[in-house]
């Protein structure tokens, strides 16, 4: 691979320490990151091609692939809608309380997700604050895949928040004014200005937060009920599998969310990219 | 050709040097939207915070004092908790200034300099943030693991590394080390190297730079980064649970402490431990709001966790 | 389209940013707002456009009173000083955008829109560009989109706020002559804020001065610079020497001297400022009217001398004559020289404040509105 970091510096710099924090950093990410994530494919690859696939294509490692993937969808879905929307409020709006609830916002970076998981069961259980109004309802949320989805908006939602939130603050007064002097009323310069500037960073967090949602395990356990087949997540997959010894089978299920997981940073980064170039600053 | 004319220029009063044109655009009809329609979207977002994000915060402190104040203290001194409590501690001891290191020697090499692969160096320290943290106590199982590479050859020389404090700490690192450096590269690389170029112009070796003229300038967003590796550190659950073992009183962190009464169905013991990692977050919350508010242009602009 | 501005009030919390302008604007002008910043030029332009609402007063298109109108019923063309391009927009469709945000009953069908964002694109001269991003765009080019935008909706009237703030001075200059071309054959009523004194007196039919929210003189390019009508005016419209001095019916004397300069039509008395430009001096006889000075330094930039002298009273002027003129052989450092004034204004002296200059300008003035004779 070409894109390999080596201590090339291409203009002479009068700074020093080049060679020491670029070598530490390089022995740093190796003896932490690279090596035992290799460790991960390698194993994979110890199953052979068709142990793999056998591994893989288990209706259980499916299923559980399958939700830990969708339930992270709909929660990135759910928030791509109110993330944007909770932005603008923030950004455009004067409340009562709007500096602490701001600070709210990131309570999912720095809450243990034990901690969230517990809660939200606590919340959303039948006899819970919130789950004892929608029982009645016939919605039970606590202990079935709806659950997952409201464990991965929960995890998820700052990230949207946060990269839209300074795109609107930068976001130019005059494009709306230029708009409405064009004769767009309000609903066209909404969507037609203002959300097509948005766009990039809401998918970026988007893209974030189904990529935070989809390897969570602590605030998705208490609340999902893991039932195998139903609301049994990847992640908690990976456990049993590890519990029964099945090193081979939990490489496999480990070495399938990575490689998805790093097709996503792929497409974040394409994203990040495309934004860039679109949207570079016209001045 | 000239002439006098009856000047009756007044003194209007001076105009402030740079006048905000903030709040008037606010007004403007041109910009903004009808006032029912800012009311319910304030209403709905503000609701969609309150059910997602504060009653579950609330939960927590309420469900901890369900039995009472001396229920809730009783969990928090019983021997298994204090035991949880301290080595918790420890983690993040070791951890967050492992983790410092190398956020400031990331950050440096990064923003300072030019090189091939620095995005991709870039992309990597984010790694963390897209592996699943189960993934990353699973990776330090395969080496360290009785079934390991390196596992029997420990088990030889009697170094226990998974399920024991080193393996906990090294998953904890895995998952924690991105947050010092993403927090400061974006910043180092607003503030360029002139400053640096500036002090070593006078005479000051690389050291003395870097300690008088580099760490000054981005102490809050080291703080800053500092408080949320912690708070991850000591919080960390989906590795820490993977590589640990689960050994009560031995290497059992607080989120694991947490997660076995509650299996235990003792509910408010579980809440009372969580009621302290909850007070980690909002400590952390809080000195991160100050920090925004007091020294804001002193922050990354951009941050992503 | 004609337009009558009528006692016109605007704050800002407690600024007062407009106080009362009065102003007609003929159909086909093309006027231009002149002042520092602060002198509420852009607030004008901007109540005018309908993006701010006055405190107090009208304003009427034609027979049409906007008060309450909303910028989207005004039909004015906006082109806003860093432009405000749709950056996710084509060319093309930022010029169609106003086009294809009218109401379905009036908006013409895609394949006409499309053809008439061409004619004006084409007009801009900005041809085979129309699938490009403003981000591939020069800062030049950018400011004829935003033009061609402004005009795709068929403006009453075009309102340009600081059109050239945000190029270079060589684009600038070629911009500003096309503009004044553009105008020509759109004949659309133009107005535009700048704070160049030579650009509006180049483009404009019209240049309307303010200061502090007030309009201090309306008047054709020449009526403003050959006869200000108020201290503020002469010396925002190039280089001022401000000398003290008394009249006494028609004589002017300047602080120092005993001769007096005598004029057709100054009467009353009093202490007063005598206002002329550095080229509007020129060198004369010893006991001819005017007054005495002293060359300090002379240096020459281009095809001028530049003199800095001191008058008997102690007052640094500036003097500026061609480089090739009789005056030259004269004017060299340590000479006493005997100076007329060519042309000149003179204001009564409590239009200035205590401390003997002119009334503050505001903080931030552009470089233009230096006072260069000040004494030291």
């Amino acid at each position: 691979m070409s894109a390999v970091p080596g201590p090339r510096p291409r203009p002479r710099t009068v700074i020093p320490g080049f060679g020491l924090t670029l070598g530490y950093t390089l022995l740093y990410l190796s003896l932490l990151v690279l090596i035992p994530l290799a460790g991960v494919f390698v194993h994979a690859a110890g199953l052979g091609a068709e142990g793999y696939w056998q591994v893989v294509s288990s209706p259980r490692v499916l299923a559980a692939l399958k939700l830990s993937f969708g339930a992270a969808l709909a929660g990135a879905a759910i928030n791509a809608v109110f993330g944007p929307l909770i932005a603008w409020v923030f950004v455009r709006y004067e409340f009562p309380g709007k500096r602490f609830f701001d600070a709210v916002i990131d309570l999912p970076f720095a809450l243990p997700t034990a901690v969230a998981g517990i809660a939200l069961t606590a919340l959303y259980a039948g006899n819970g604050w919130i789950g004892q109004y929608l029982e009645p309802l016939g919605i039970k949320v606590a202990y079935t895949p709806l659950g997952i989805i409201v464990a991965c908006t929960f995890i998820g939602l700052p990230f949207v928040v946060r990269t839209v939130q300074p795109v609107l603050q930068d976001a130019e007064k005059e494009l709306e004014e230029a708009a409405a002097s064009l004769g767009a009323n309000r609903w066209q310069t909404v969507t037609r200005v203002i959300l097509p500037t948005v766009l990039p960073a809401a998918l970026t967090g988007f893209a974030l937060a189904f990529a935070r949602a989809v390897g969570e395990y602590g605030s998705i356990i208490f609340i999902a009920g893991n039932l195998p087949m139903v609301s049994e997540i990847a992640p908690l997959l990976i456990i049993i599998k590890l519990e029964e010894f099945d090193y081979a089978g939990a490489t496999a299920v480990a070495s399938a969310m990575l490689i998805l997981s790093f097709a996503l940073l792929l497409v974040i980064n394409g994203l990040q990219a495309w934004a860039r170039r679109r949207h570079a600053h016209v001045r | 050709m000239s002439a006098i004319t009856d000047s009756t220029l007044q003194d209007p009063p001076r105009l402030p040097p740079e006048f905000d044109r903030g709040p008037l655009m606010r007004r403007n009809a041109a910009v903004t939207e009808a006032p029912w329609v800012r009311w319910t979207l304030t209403a709905v977002a503000l609701l969609f915070l309150l059910g997602f994000l504060f009653l579950p915060l609330l939960a927590v402190f309420v469900e901890a004092l369900r039995n009472g104040v001396s229920a809730y203290f009783a969990a928090l001194v019983e021997p298994d908790a204090l035991a949880a409590i301290r080595l918790t501690l420890l983690i993040a001891a070791i951890t967050v200034p492992l983790n410092l290191v190398f956020g400031v020697a990331a950050a440096w090499a990064i923003t300072k300099f030019e090189f091939r692969g620095k995005s991709f160096l870039i992309s990597l320290i984010d790694l963390p943030f897209s592996v699943s943290p189960v993934v990353a106590g699973l990776i330090y199982i395969l080496i360290f693991g009785a079934q390991g590479w390196a596992g029997p050859w420990l088990m030889d020389h009697g170094i226990k590394v998974a399920f024991a404090v080193p393996g906990i700490v090294l998953a904890t690192i895995f998952v924690t080390f991105p947050f010092i450096a993403r927090e400061l590269i974006p910043l180092m690389q607003e503030q360029g190297t002139e400053y640096e170029q500036a002090a070593l112009s006078l005479g000051a070796s690389g050291w003395q730079t870097f300690w008088r003229v580099t760490v000054p300038n981005i102490r809050w967003g080291l703080l800053y980064g500092v408080l949320l590796c912690n708070a991850r550190a000591m919080g960390e659950f989906g590795a820490v649970s993977v590589i640990s073992g689960h050994i009560r009183g031995q290497t059992n962190t607080m989120p694991l402490h947490v997660e076995i009464l509650y299996n235990e169905y003792q509910f408010s013991a579980a809440f009372a431990v969580a009621s302290l990692l909850a007070l980690l977050a909002l400590v952390t919350l809080g000195v991160k709001t100050y920090l925004e508010w007091r020294h804001g242009d002193e922050l990354a602009a951009t941050r992503k966790h | 389209m004609d337009i009558k501005i009528r006692g016109i009030h605007k704050a800002f919390g407690s600024f007062p940013a407009l106080g009362g302008v009065d102003l007609d604007i003929a159909s086909g002008e093309l006027v231009a707002l002149l002042g520092p910043s602060g002198s509420g030029k852009t607030t004008l332009l901007r109540v005018i456009a309908g993006l701010e609402f006055p405190d107090r007063g009208a304003i009427v298109f034609g027979e049409e009173d906007m008060a309450g109108r909303p910028i989207r019923e005004r039909r004015v063309g906006f082109v806003f000083q860093h432009y405000a391009l749709f950056k996710h927009m084509t060319v093309l469709d930022n010029v169609a955008f106003g086009l294809r945000v009218r109401e379905r009953r009036e908006r013409p069908p895609e394949a006409i829109i499309r053809e008439r964002a061409r004619e004006l694109i084409e007009l801009v001269q900005l041809a085979g560009l129309e699938k490009r991003y403003p981000a591939q765009l020069s800062g030049g080019q950018r400011q004829r989109v935003a033009l061609a935008r402004a005009l795709a909706i068929e403006p009453r009237v075009l309102l340009l706020d600081e059109p050239f703030g945000a190029l270079d001075a060589k684009v600038r200059k070629d911009l500003r002559r096309w503009l004044r071309q553009l105008h020509d054959k759109t004949g659309v009523t133009t107005i535009f804020v700048t704070h160049d004194q030579e650009e509006a007196l180049e483009l404009a039919d019209r240049v309307v001065v303010m200061n502090r929210g007030r309009i201090e003189q309306v008047g054709t390019t020449d009526e403003v610079y050959e006869q200000p009508a108020t201290p503020f005016v002469f010396d925002f419209l190039g280089n001022t020497n401000v000398l003290p001095g008394e009249v006494r019916g028609r004589e002017v004397y300047v602080d120092g001297q005993d001769t007096p300069i005598v004029t057709a039509s100054l009467h009353g008395s009093g202490p007063v400022d005598v206002y002329v430009r550095p080229g509007d001096l020129r060198v004369t006889d010893a006991g001819a009217p005017g007054f005495d000075a002293v060359i300090r330094s002379t240096q020459r930039t281009g095809p001028i001398l530049r003199c800095e002298a001191v008058t008997a009273s102690g007052q640094a002027i500036e003097i500026e004559v061609p480089h090739l003129h009789y005056d030259t052989q004269t004017l060299r450092p340590q000479q006493h020289v005997r100076l007329r004034l060519n042309q000149f204004s003179v204001f009564p002296r409590q239009a200035r404040s205590g401390d003997g200059t002119l009334p503050d300008v505001v903080p931030n003035a552009p470089a233009e509105y230096r006072k260069r004779s000040r004494s030291g």
